[in-house]
């Protein structure tokens, strides 16, 4: 990509971003750029509103401050252009307050909040004034492997909270409630399936179907309660297999956020997500009882935007037509998928025809060709 | 339509004879094709006179198809179609045992012999043949393959588990004290994505041929010998080999791009064949001495997401060079395979696949690629229909695969069909038939 070499002068407005999730509990984000010059922005979150405290914010490190109001639990994005996230909180549940920590470079920006965490949620513009550094082409690419990073760790303290509920309703032989949170809590895991699927052995102790196992290794996971929820419609044997879902979980998790990956690995991730989408979820193989592959479906195309656009100032850099292109399909795609949306979750796989369910898989085929060039263009 | 048949030897040869010369003559506008087919037949024709083919000037026959005209034997020790060269063409069928009576299925195992003995040389499936001399009968043999040369034609047939023992365990045609053990349908390997539908099956007929209508003009016509005996339970075109079955082939490329069955057990392997594919006395019931066990897999491609995979993502899958087939870290197609090279990941298909990987194991592959049209999702219905042919099955194709359960291929292809027969040896002469050690 010699045209790449040439283009090598500084670039436009969303870099130099450093991210950091944390929750007012006390949690995760560290760093001692919390709280900021700017001091808290407040985010007053409702399920039908967004408010947040100012629309214009200099270069640097800001801390906002989450509330929500509602009685949908929500999240909370800051997007730089073409969504990519520069940070986010997850699974605010009603009445709760969480905080996010961002760096800003100068720059427009979004704010989303999105209540019952689905879709592209309630918008605010940013625009953040000031210095901003201009990086090199290697600075950019570990800029994105750092980005994609705190992205994984945010996801990671969704799944495992979201998870520990699900567990412990399982736990309580709550099988409605186990029911709901079941495609809620796999969403973390789907948005960075690649990181997970790293940890050979874990992957399919957690996520394995029924009859991927070798001879005398037994059927555990999300999919083997799914069977106790949705077919034997009992879950009193199913104690043993939740605490260990919980044990392995706890472990991919704390591997993952041990775990930096390179920004090739970033882009076949990407594209990895969108396979998983084509073979397991379009097909109903994935969550075969539940039928619930829809909510797998989103997790692996918004995990998947999500590492593209970590990618994004690099490939602004190289190849500016395939952004564009990766824009217009992404949004195709997201669009193909709104259509089947169900109160705040989605219709049910056993639901779609065959003509909705090739509408789908055109727009994965035709976003998963671009995404398979990312690749190449971060590797040239 | 010409009354250029594939007639039996002397049904009727004098006026046809008269006839074909007619049409040998007229035949310019449908160009060489035809007017070869022609000429072809009459040198078949003569040649069956003359005692059978393989002769001396045997069906090698019509100007323009070379030696894919060819017929290939039909007798010997071995079925034909297992280690001959494998053809550019398949037609496989299972079938259900529909009817209660013995003699009736050794009957119709009598007549599919003779039948499959004409159909390979080239000549029509019945001895009325395709245009009957009374016209108010329908044809003996449907006719599709009239002036076609015999295109190397093979017919194999298996024998399914249920032909032995039926449903709960019932002893369908007192047969099941000669079941061999081996012949069990397979335990569930991991990935399975079987359809009932278009699996397993109590015979099988495997038809293979240079020429795509002379191998499905085979199953149409054995099939309707079987009318009330047999029923066709599922079957499966595949439109091109992606096996070497012997050293004078050059290795095809499946549907993945790569060359496939570069280390395939072949018709030269000598004692290795002995060892790996011939059943041998000893084994298991005597009757089955000298045939093979075949294993058939339909494997669904995941063509559109292997297609955006990355070129060195799919090299490491297989663990060869799309370009050349070298084992990676190697140069050319046919250097051994390494297992200790770093090259070749911990997972790649070649690596699990390999014989020194499976103690030993080695697999006689005659798959075919296959394009069923499209899935209802848009997709190409595509992908590989594995066939395998092995002394023991436990020993072979099962070990094998629950090998490849690690197989990074596995993200790429669904087996969506699986079923196991037991092929008799070959036939000795126009006496003999297939199973007649079984029966007797």
């Amino acid at each position: 990509m010699t045209r790449n070499l040439l283009v090598r002068l500084g670039l436009t407005a969303t870099a130099g971003a450093l991210v950091l999730a944390g929750c007012s509990g006390g949690g995760s984000g560290g760093g001692g750029a919390a709280g900021g010059e700017a001091g808290l922005i407040a985010v007053a979150a409702s399920d039908d509103s967004c408010d947040v405290d100012v629309a214009e914010l200099p270069a640097g490190t800001h801390t906002f401050a989450v509330t929500n109001n509602g009685n949908r639990v929500t999240e909370f994005y800051v997007y730089a252009e073409g969504d990519r996230v520069m940070g986010e909180v997850e699974n605010i549940a009603p009445g709760l307050t969480r905080e996010l920590i961002v760096e800003l470079a100068a720059g427009d920006y979004q704010t989303a909040c999105k209540p019952g965490m689905i879709g592209d949620g309630i918008r605010n513009d940013l625009t953040v004034t000031g210095e901003a550094e201009r990086l090199t082409e290697d600075e950019l690419l570990a800029q994105a492997t750092e980005d994609y990073s705190r992205y994984v760790q945010s996801q990671t303290v969704a799944l495992t909270e979201k998870n520990d509920e699900f567990v412990a309703a399982i736990l309580a032989g709550d099988i409605p409630g186990a029911k709901a949170l079941f495609p809620v809590a796999r969403t973390y895991w789907e948005r960075i399936e690649p990181v997970a699927e790293i940890f050979g052995d874990l992957d399919p102790a957690i996520d394995g179907r029924e009859g991927d196992q070798a001879e005398g290794e037994e059927f555990t996971g999300w999919h083997r309660l799914e069977y106790d929820l949705w077919v034997l419609g009992d879950v009193s044997q199913s104690g043993p297999i939740a605490e260990k879902l919980q044990v392995d979980v706890a472990e991919v998790v704390e591997l993952a956020n041990t775990t930096e990956l390179s920004p090739i690995q970033l882009a076949n991730g990407a594209k990895e997500l969108l396979d998983e989408i084509a073979t397991g979820k379009i097909t109903g193989e994935e969550d075969r009882y539940s039928h619930t592959d829809l909510w797998d479906f989103a997790a692996n195309l918004e995990g998947s935007e999500a590492a593209v656009q970590a990618l994004r100032p690099a490939l602004e850099e190289r190849d500016p037509e395939l952004v564009v292109a990766l824009d217009t399909e992404f949004a195709d795609a997201t669009a193909a998928l709104e259509v089947h949306r169900s109160g705040d979750g989605w219709q049910f796989h056993d639901q779609l025809s065959a003509d909705q369910l090739q509408a789908l898989s055109d727009a994965i085929n035709a976003l998963a060709e671009e995404v398979s060039q990312v690749a190449g263009v971060i590797a040239g | 339509m010409s009354e250029e048949t594939r007639a039996a030897p002397g049904a009727g040869s004098g006026p046809r004879l008269s006839r074909r010369r007619l049409f040998g003559l007229a035949g310019a506008g449908t160009a060489g094709v035809l007017a070869g087919g022609g000429v072809g037949f009459l040198l078949g024709d003569s040649v069956a006179e003359a005692g059978g083919p393989g002769g001396p000037g045997g069906r090698t026959g019509g100007a323009g198809y070379g030696d894919l005209a060819a017929a290939t034997e039909f007798d010997g020790a071995h079925q034909a179609g297992i280690v001959t060269p494998a053809q550019d063409r398949l037609h496989f069928a299972a079938f259900d045992i529909v009817t209660d009576d013995r003699t009736e299925l050794q009957a119709m195992l009598q007549e599919w012999t003779a039948a499959a003995r004409r159909m390979t040389r080239g000549e029509a499936a019945g001895e009325g043949g395709a245009i009957p001399e009374v016209a108010e009968s329908p044809p003996d043999d449907t006719g599709e393959a009239l002036d076609l040369p015999a295109s190397g034609l093979t017919i194999t047939v298996g024998f399914g588990p249920g032909m032995f023992v039926g449903p709960g365990g019932a002893d369908r045609f007192g047969l099941a004290a000669r079941k061999p053990e081996a012949l069990e349908d397979f335990p569930a390997f991991p990935g399975d994505t079987l359809r009932p539908e278009i699996s397993s099956g109590d015979l099988c007929i495997q038809a293979c041929a240079h020429d795509p209508q002379v191998a499905v003009h085979a199953v149409r016509n054995l099939a309707r010998i079987g009318f009330g005996v047999v029923s066709v339970r599922w079957s499966q075109l595949g439109f091109g080999r992606t096996s070497s079955t012997s050293v004078g082939q050059q290795t095809p490329r499946n549907l993945f791009g790569f060359k496939d069955g570069t280390n395939n057990l072949k018709a030269e392997a000598g004692s290795a064949l002995e060892d790996n594919v011939w059943v041998q006395s000893g084994d298991g019931p005597e009757w089955l001495t000298g045939g093979s066990y075949v294993v058939s897999r339909r494997i669904a491609m995941t063509i559109e997401t292997w297609d955006r995979t990355s070129l060195v993502e799919q090299e490491q899958i297989i663990g060869r060079t799309k370009r050349e087939g070298a084992p990676l870290g190697t140069g050319e197609e046919f250097d051994p395979v390494d297992l200790t090279a770093a090259s070749i990941s911990e997972n790649a298909h070649i690596r699990l696949a390999n014989p020194n990987s499976n103690e030993g194991s080695a697999l006689l592959r005659r798959g075919y690629s296959f394009v069923d049209g499209t899935t209802e999702l848009g997709r190409l219905d595509a992908g590989l229909f594995f066939l395998a042919y092995q002394r023991d099955p436990r020993t072979g194709f099962i070990r094998v695969q629950r090998n490849l359960r690690t197989d990074l291929m596995n993200e790429y292809i669904r087996h969506t069909s699986s079923a196991i027969f037991a092929c008799p040896p070959g036939v000795d002469g126009p006496d003999d038939y297939w199973g007649r050690a079984l029966f007797d």
